[in-house]
């Protein structure tokens, strides 16, 4: 094969990575097309774009544009940043079980707007609850990558992203006990599942520009992650400066999983499962995978809150409980194949 | 001439010191084997060279001080090569070399500027691997990885190359591929410095041989010099058969001494 053969395949390799994405984001456009459609009353995908432009009848406006349109606009870009979280989490730590909700990041940013609500120092839609958020995600991420020091194998990131959610859950939980007003403890239950129903413009306010400053950081340290593949110690040789590189991703992540579960909750797994499914069809590069991940990670939380309005069911399934229903199983498929990195298993 | 120049050159790790005082001032265009008993620093004094850990003392490169150098320059001046070419992701061979140019600023594989492509392909044929460049690193047999984490430090075009075990866990033909490929770039004006346990390969392609003990540099010269019977007795506890072929030094370790 000659050098110009390679370069041609290496094209061929690039078109298809352009193409997948470029599916992916028209997947995105129609999801997001039936979630505006879909609800008490429903809309065709038709009748949804002349509302959203301003024709159609006031009542399909205001359905479309003022209810449910905030909602969409959330499930988009909540669902992007966990993808592209659960991305570059992988790409740092060169294993592709890394994901914010393993390592606790949720459940800690949860944590942190329990806190504030509980102690009475904010309502649910003040800056106060995001940067609560957004300083609890900060501290569980440095805590689990301090605690399993560099080159840590999966199992150790595995039990202390474990120890860590499971610390997140108790100190919530004990906010609950403490707690002696029952609105309070309502208002934390609504955390710890995770929803999307019912948000507001001002919602989108309070945390898209935490998830969009997230997903700028992440994004601008992508080459970095390829030249990661190659360990922390070369990657450090051939100019990539680790130490910064961690603090710049801990912050990307926290900025964006805080901003998001300020305003909805946990909602768990999409971080995982993105980058699993677009390796297939992208590659392996972790840089490249950053944005098909974030797509992927839109699809699946627009995906999942619609499914969560069309399964009939006696009350509201929230769609945090069903990521965590997909994604779980999902986790131990993902445990069995990689048991032997694990160590020791019979593989 | 030097281009590599270290005073008193000391690391410590912990609470233990590592390396004491290390001295050298090694010219370009040459091959220098750094040899000693495990633990006795070898890696250690590779990863201060390149200014992977902190360390007390000067390191001057090219006549500068590597600490007054910015991560990216220091990148540019030391190609290193890690023991065991470790690639976590199953990656184009082709990306991989081309890592090489990471420290140029050119940070994306797709779209190498012409000046880097053309020093990835150089690289790629220099090793061989030109024909490799599409399969999966993690696919490829540990001779292939080997010579394909050669490329990536070729494509460095850097004046040093510090390589860590290069041969380590190779076949023999493999081990030779990989030498000759260092010792080409050294005839090209680099300075290669090559940690190994093969005291054979050492004496044969290197112009001179660093010998490491407990951290002190204990001997050092043309390779018949600094591996004298002296030498392997008190450092390496061995003797070994000595002898001339092709002009060249032999050097086979032959026993445990007494």
């Amino acid at each position: 094969m000659s050098v110009h053969d390679v370069t041609i395949t290496a094209e061929i390799a690039a078109r298809r990575r352009i193409s997948s994405a470029a599916a992916l984001a028209a997947l995105v456009g129609l999801l997001s097309l039936i979630s505006l459609g879909i609800g008490p009353v429903r809309l065709s995908p038709v009748t949804v774009i002349e509302a959203l432009f301003g024709g159609g009848s006031d009542v399909a406006q205001t359905i479309v544009r003022e209810i449910r349109l905030p909602r969409t606009i959330l499930a988009l870009a909540i669902g992007a940043i966990l993808g592209l979280s659960g991305a570059a989490l992988q790409g740092l730590l060169r294993n592709p079980l890394a994901s914010p909700s393993l390592f606790g990041a949720p459940q800690s940013a949860a944590f942190g707007a329990v806190l504030v609500i509980a102690l009475g120092l904010a309502d649910v839609r003040s800056y106060a609850l995001p940067v609560a958020a957004i300083i609890a995600a900060f501290g569980s991420v440095f805590a689990l990558l301090a605690i399993a020091g560099r080159n840590a194998g999966l199992l150790i990131l595995i039990l202390a992203g474990l120890a860590i959610s499971s610390l997140a859950g108790a100190a919530t939980a004990l906010a609950m006990n403490l707690s002696s007003n029952p609105f309070v403890v309502l208002e934390i239950a609504f955390w710890l599942l995770g929803s999307l129903e019912d948000r507001s413009f001002q919602h989108v306010a309070l945390a898209l520009p935490f998830i969009a400053a997230g997903a700028i950081v992440l994004f601008s340290q992508r080459h970095a992650f390829r030249a990661l593949s190659l360990g922390e110690e070369t990657a450090q040789s051939l100019g990539v400066d680790v130490g910064r590189l961690r603090l710049f991703v801990i912050a990307g992540v926290a900025l964006g999983v805080g901003g998001a579960v300020a305003v909805t909750g946990t909602i768990g797994f999409i971080g995982l499962v993105a980058p699993h499914l677009m390796r297939p069809l992208i590659g392996h590069d972790p840089a490249r995978l950053l944005v098909p991940s974030a797509l992927a990670g839109s699809a699946l939380l627009l995906a999942a809150d619609i499914a969560v309005r069309i399964i009939p069911s006696t009350s509201d399934i929230k769609v945090g409980v069903l990521t965590s229903i997909i994604g779980v199983p999902f986790f131990l498929y993902l445990i069995m194949r990689e048991r032997r990195a694990l160590g020791g298993g019979v593989a | 001439m030097t281009f590599l120049v270290t005073r008193d050159l000391s690391v410590t790790l912990g609470s233990r010191r590592v390396l004491h005082d290390i001295a050298l001032a090694l010219p370009p265009r040459h091959m220098v084997a750094l040899v000693g008993p495990n633990g006795a620093g070898k890696t250690t004094l590779l990863r201060a060279l390149a200014g992977l850990l902190p360390a007390d003392g000067a390191v001057e490169v090219g006549g500068d001080v590597l600490s007054s150098l910015s991560l990216r320059e220091r990148a540019r001046r030391f190609a290193y090569l890690p023991q065991g070419h470790m690639v976590h992701w199953p990656l184009p061979a082709r990306d991989i070399v081309a890592l090489g140019r990471y420290p140029h600023g050119a940070t994306d594989p797709a779209r190498l500027p012409a000046r880097d492509a053309e020093a990835v392909r150089r690289a790629m044929q220099a090793v061989d691997v030109v024909e490799l460049g599409d399969r999966r690193v993690t696919e490829l047999s540990g001779g292939e990885r080997g010579r394909i984490a050669l490329a990536r430090v070729l494509a460095v075009e850097a004046p040093v190359i510090l390589a860590d075990e290069p041969t380590a866990a190779l076949d023999p033909r493999y081990q030779i591929d990989v030498i000759k490929g260092l010792r080409a770039a050294a005839d090209t004006g680099v300075l290669v410095v090559v940690v190994t346990h093969d005291l054979g390969l050492a004496a044969r392609f290197s112009d001179s041989v660093l010998v490491l003990k407990e951290g002190r540099l204990v001997s050092q010269g043309s390779p018949a010099e600094a591996l004298s019977e002296r030498v392997l007795t008190e450092v390496f506890r061995i003797s070994a058969y000595r002898a001339e072929y092709q002009r060249e030094a032999v050097i086979v370790p032959w026993s445990e001494s007494r």
